[in-house]
């Protein structure tokens, strides 16, 4: 289990996407996995208002969700999206670092069903949920 | 009575290509993931130029998933406010000198956002196309499909729900 914690954490570590959005692997268990992304000038989408684009929140979620699957003791390997959906419940605060945890709670041998919460620093109102289903692919 | 006499070709067109470049350049986001519009009249497609940092798998070595995502979001925002506000751009009650000074309309918000992943994206240029299935003056229902080398080979395509920015008020019609 620790080595696959550490294979993940390597595999996100060197995403060059993950890198570019400045993300940052928090936590990551048996199917589980915590992504942080600090706020940054250059991923706003409504320039009115410096709340950060849809787009950078939907990248983390994707990223967070492919850990979760990496991490379940049931996958043998890598993992590619096959649909994402997000919900956005409120605009993220300006400023504020997005954290979002997601959950692998349910693989077969072909597809892994994840769940996933983002918020900012009032973890009690999620900014968006998401829910989708992965790939399972072998080493 | 005879119609009156069509604005010149440069008028129009200026006109149209400011507006559109003050839209997409405002967004520093767009702006981070190299993204642009191609226009033709009133058809946009957005145009995702390739670049090292857009890679989600270095292996094989794939687009990342979120920035398909992103894209077809980007996608489906800029095409959906390009609907909403051709023709306030067209009758000139939307300036835009004023939108490129910084002074831009809202626009709308994702509601919810669901996206296909039909293949992986290569790395190399990617193109996508929205369509507003249904705009009403609070909700928005948009597809957007996106492609690489093959347009009737889609590696992405996503639907997308948007809740629409209020009418534009008195003074952004100045």
């Amino acid at each position: 289990m620790i080595d696959k914690a550490v294979l993940a954490r390597q595999f996100i570590e060197a995403i060059p996407h993950a890198k570019a959005l400045g993300m940052r692997l928090d936590e990551i268990g048996a199917g589980t996995a915590t992504i942080s992304m600090a706020y940054d000038e250059r991923f706003v989408g409504d320039p009115k208002t410096g709340v950060i684009h849809g787009g950078a929140v939907s990248a983390v979620m994707d990223t967070c969700c492919g850990a979760a699957v990496m991490s379940h003791p049931s996958a043998p390997g890598g993992t590619a999206t096959i649909d994402l959906r997000i919900d956005y419940m409120r605009a993220a605060v300006p400023g504020q670092t997005i954290t979002c945890t997601a959950t692998c709670y349910h693989i077969t041998r072909s597809v892994a069903f994840v769940r996933a919460t983002a918020t900012d620093e009032d973890a009690e109102r999620p900014v968006a949920t998401a829910s989708g289903a992965f790939t399972v692919e072998g080493k | 009575m005879a119609r009156p006499r069509p604005e010149p070709m440069q008028v129009v067109k200026q006109r149209r290509d400011a507006a559109l470049g003050a839209l997409v350049g405002g967004v520093p986001y767009i702006r981070f993931l190299g993204i642009q519009f191609d226009r033709r009249g009133d058809e946009l497609t957005g145009v995702l130029n390739f670049d090292e940092k857009l890679i989600g798998n270095p292996f094989l070595p794939a687009i990342h998933g979120g920035v398909t995502a992103a894209f077809l979001e980007v996608t489906s925002i800029i095409t959906l406010s390009w609907t909403f506000l051709f023709p306030d751009i067209e009758s000139g009650a939307i300036d835009p000198e004023r939108m490129a000074a910084g002074d831009l309309p809202r626009p709308p918000k994702t509601i919810d956002f669901t996206v296909d992943y039909l293949r992986s994206g290569l790395p190399r240029d990617a193109y996508a196309r929205a369509t507003v299935s249904r705009s009403g003056r609070r909700y928005a229902s948009v597809h957007v499909a996106a492609w690489q080398d093959h347009h009737d080979k889609l590696f992405a395509q996503a639907t997308g729900h948007f809740l629409m920015p209020p009418p534009l008020d008195a003074d952004a019609r100045g």
